[in-house]
């Protein structure tokens, strides 16, 4: 032997083991959730730069009147709730959905969480929890959608069409410019098929919870990639709550 | 396939019987999770679909060649798309540009070459039995099949394809009236589009997840060979820009199909005003172009990945700055998502905003250059072999240079007022990203052929198709840069009405007759490639000589690639012509503790059996 070879120290990053402590199946929901990430950013640019081109309203807030020429104070458009009708709640409603989509994680948390401590009931329990929040939150917004479209009880006269013209369709609302509702329907739309499809995720893995599939496997790994999801979801909303009900 | 097949069994029955169940046919060759099927489905799609895009050059190669010439021997091909007088139909022109630009970026040079190099190389080279999720990785060739499948019908259509160029910019593609290829053919684009987005999304999460996880013992990041490298970044690059395509493919739907104005703003078609107001078309551009641009690099960045390997192998040196090629990498791709707006210099925006995307364009001239410079010290003084893969390489670096000069100029705001949409563009961008590229999956596909099908590729042939496709890339693409400065433009059917340009009818002949030469000199390769699956002689264990752990794989491996324990790596890819050493390349499973005489001052084992961190394995998927 020409020299002696002794051996250095090995690092997490040498190989043989997964180096972010995550397995490949968190790794791929996480790389996925940035992907869509960007999916959802597109179109929030997209709002910003369609609602950018478009007048604001330079008036009294008091004296606002709907009208296809800018775009509409938001505080106006969302300031209904079932069972008060002709009463203005500014963003009430929304705001209780807000919060309902908000526990909902809370709920996830905590079934992540006995996940961790193997606790099967206390699983099913809370991943319950979290679909009957998912599903409130649709509930909520099928109503809201339906208000929407329904419309106010007097019509706004749309210059572009030369009609007078109740609720809204992609093609025309009498809340603002025609561009106000496609955005909300398509942004608000696109979340919620996210929580749609979240839902049935989340029904699929409380069944398998319930079928003693993870105490079967060791681990919950399943309750916590799921759990990734509907954070993520929630995440977005917050940022869809912000742009399109608040600014 | 089944001779390949017989092999792989007479050949394996002298070792241990393995214990996976036998699969049928469809198990093995059609619904297959194994990375190395998958990645072979992913090349002959990929080849096929090179041809129909190549054919389609030649299509309106010879409308812009012979402008005036009687083309009705192509009826039986082209129907009603060749008109009573012998002509190419106008909007068929439009639509064979628009899908030879959408297959050759798409289907070809993305899914062709990283789904065939990323797929098959990434568990070979960094020592895993597979890829993460074999069933995703199914899923990703199976949604592209779908996508392949979409695009194909839409050829047949009688409206035709998509026609309003590969970047499908609205309002021409909004409008169904517009013109006809913006009918059922571009619904059929983007709902092809949209399955092609999943597949690469899913083959994507898939690439980076294997390589931070799977990496065999030893395997650190530094340790890679640049190809994983490379395709790793790629599949980054993918996951973050294709999604926004997706959103503007999406957008796009709506316009057309559900009656929105995202794109559509104030436009009359026959004097009727429509009722869209309030969209901005500029917006699909800027949402376009973030994938668009990054697009270049998912097409390139596998190509050179290829080429640092196939060079530094058959130069027998290491690789000139094996950790500058890496930071040049990171540097591309990072810059590859802060640069798309130089697509759009002349759409109106701010000249401000343009002179900040010119600068951050130029940067790119920086890791670029890196790259250039370290392939031209690494083939320095090499003992250089000349295999076909090794040419193709070089070439590839030829191309790179000569279509990367161009792009500085293209990069400046101010003259790309005069060069953009004309001829200059196209010269740019087929040799520094359509011909490289291009090259680079030749080469791989020359340099792992003995691995992909246990056999070899004929030499001579390949020299042929090499020096062919060489000097035809170059016929083809250098007079393009004359006409484009002289101010002639990208997608126009016929020049014919405009006198200036008339100077230029026998350059473009020219161009036509070397575009046929070229695409025909590609059947070459192509006999090579079937002949040699069946008929190729038998490869040895390490043709090449080569350092990277695919090279201690079995002749034919099986699923598993393996038998018995994955390798230990214990040094880089690229010891070769190590001073001392007594051959010219020590592969990467070799230990140090085995090679005292080459050893530089410092060289050490790492201990692997010490091991002072929780350690979480990931189990694979089957």
């Amino acid at each position: 032997m020409a020299q002696a070879v002794v051996s250095t120290k090995r690092t997490i990053w040498d190989g043989g083991v997964s180096p972010l402590k995550a397995s490949y199946g968190k790794l791929m929901m996480w790389f996925f959730l940035l992907s869509d990430a960007f999916t959802f950013s597109a179109f929030l640019v997209t709002y910003g730069m369609i609602r950018y081109m478009h007048p604001a309203y330079e008036g009294k807030s008091s004296e606002f009147t709907f009208s296809d020429a800018y775009w509409p104070i938001p505080e106006k458009v969302f300031n209904a709730a079932p069972f008060f009708h002709g009463v203005d709640l500014p963003l009430v409603f929304v705001g209780i959905m807000t919060f309902i989509l908000i526990l909902s994680s809370v709920t996830m948390v905590l079934a992540v969480e006995a996940g961790h401590r193997k606790s099967q009931k206390e699983v099913e329990k809370w991943m319950l929890w979290t679909i009957v929040g998912g599903l409130a939150f649709l509930g909520c917004q099928a109503w809201e959608w339906t208000h929407f479209i329904h419309g106010l009880d007097k019509p706004t006269f749309l210059t572009r069409l030369g009609v007078e013209y109740y609720g809204a369709t992609l093609f025309a609302n009498q809340y603002g410019p025609q561009s106000f509702a496609a955005l909300f329907f398509f942004i608000t739309g696109f979340h919620g098929l996210h929580v749609f499809s979240g839902v049935i995720l989340n029904i699929i893995v409380f069944y398998q919870t319930v079928m003693g599939e993870f105490e079967r496997r060791g681990h919950y790994e399943m309750v916590e990639k799921v759990g990734l999801y509907w954070h993520f979801v929630d995440l977005v909303w917050v940022f869809v709550f912000t742009l399109f009900y608040l600014i | 396939m089944s001779a390949v097949e017989l092999h792989a069994h007479t050949d394996t029955h002298s070792h241990e019987h393995h214990e996976h169940r036998e699969l049928n046919f469809i198990q093995k060759y059609i619904f297959s999770t194994d990375h190395k099927i998958i990645a072979k489905q992913f090349l002959i799609t990929g080849l096929i679909w090179a041809l129909i895009g190549g054919l389609l050059s030649l299509v309106f190669r010879l409308q812009l060649g012979f402008p005036g010439a009687d083309l009705s021997f192509l009826k039986p091909f082209l129907g009603h798309w060749i008109t009573e007088s012998g002509k190419l139909h106008q909007e068929f022109y439009l639509a064979a540009v628009t899908m030879h630009g959408t297959i050759m970026v798409f289907f070809v040079l993305t899914a062709g070459l990283s789904g065939t190099f990323s797929n098959f190389l990434i568990p070979l080279q960094i020592g895993a039995r597979d890829m993460a999720s074999g069933f995703l990785n199914m899923l990703s060739y199976w949604f592209f099949f779908l996508s392949s499948v979409v695009m194909l019908i839409s050829l047949f259509l009688e409206t035709g394809p998509a026609a309003g160029g590969w970047v499908i910019y609205p309002p021409l593609s909004a409008l169904p009236q517009a013109i006809s290829g913006s009918g059922l053919g571009m619904t059929l684009w983007l709902v092809s589009m949209a399955l092609f987005i999943v597949s690469s999304l899913l083959g994507g999460i898939n690439y980076i997840t294997t390589v931070i996880n799977l990496r065999t013992e030893g395997m650190s990041f530094t340790k890679l060979p640049l190809t994983i490298w490379a395709f790793f970044i790629t599949a980054i690059i993918g996951v973050l820009s294709f999604p926004v395509l997706l959103s503007a493919a999406l957008l796009l739907i709506f316009d057309r199909s559900f009656g929105t104005s995202f794109y559509l703003s104030e436009i009359y078609i026959g004097g009727e005003a429509l009722p869209n107001v309030g969209g901005s078309p500029i917006l699909f551009q800027h949402l376009f172009w973030f994938l668009g641009h990054p697009e270049v690099y998912i097409v390139l960045l596998p190509a050179l990945g290829i080429t640092s390997e196939i060079i530094a192998t058959n130069s027998r040196k290491p690789i000139f700055g094996y950790r500058a090629m890496i930071g040049s990498i990171l540097g591309i791709a990072f810059l590859s998502f802060i640069v798309w707006a130089h697509h759009m210099f002349v759409t109106g925006m701010n000249p401000f905003l343009g002179s900040i995307f010119m600068f951050l364009t130029l940067i790119i001239a920086v890791p670029s250059a890196v790259k250039a410079f370290n392939y031209i010290t690494t083939l320095w003084k090499g003992n250089i072999i000349f295999t076909p893969a090794m040419l193709f390489s070089i070439g590839l670096v030829s191309l790179f240079i000569s279509g990367g000069l161009t792009g500085i100029i293209l990069g400046n705001a101010a003259l790309d007022i005069q060069l953009h949409d004309t001829y200059f563009v196209v010269a740019h961008f087929h040799l520094v990203m359509g011909a490289a590229s291009f090259f680079g999956m030749i080469a791989g596909i020359y340099h792992w052929f003995p691995k992909m099908f246990g056999r070899m590729m004929n030499d001579k042939l390949g020299y042929l198709h090499f020096w062919l496709t060489f000097v035809g890339a170059y016929l083809v693409f250098f007079p393009m840069h004359y006409i484009g400065i002289a101010g002639f433009p990208r997608r126009y059917y016929s020049w014919t009405n405009f006198d200036a340009f008339n100077t230029f009818h026998d350059l473009n002949a020219f161009i036509s007759v070397a575009a046929i030469i070229t695409v025909a000199a590609q059947l070459i390769f192509a006999f090579n490639f079937f002949y040699s699956m069946f008929y190729g002689k038998l490869a040895p264990a390490n043709p090449w000589r080569s350092n990277t752990l695919e090279w201690t794989t079995p002749r034919f491996p099986k699923h598993g690639n393996w038998e018995g324990p994955l390798p230990t790596v214990y040094r880089w890819p690229y010891d070769y012509s190590k001073p001392g050493a007594k051959e010219d390349f020590i592969p990467q499973n070799v230990p140090y503790s085995a090679t005292p005489e080459s050893n530089l001052p410092g060289e050490q084992d790492i201990n692997l059996e010490e091991i002072d961190f929780e350690v979480v394995k990931d189990e694979q998927a089957h």
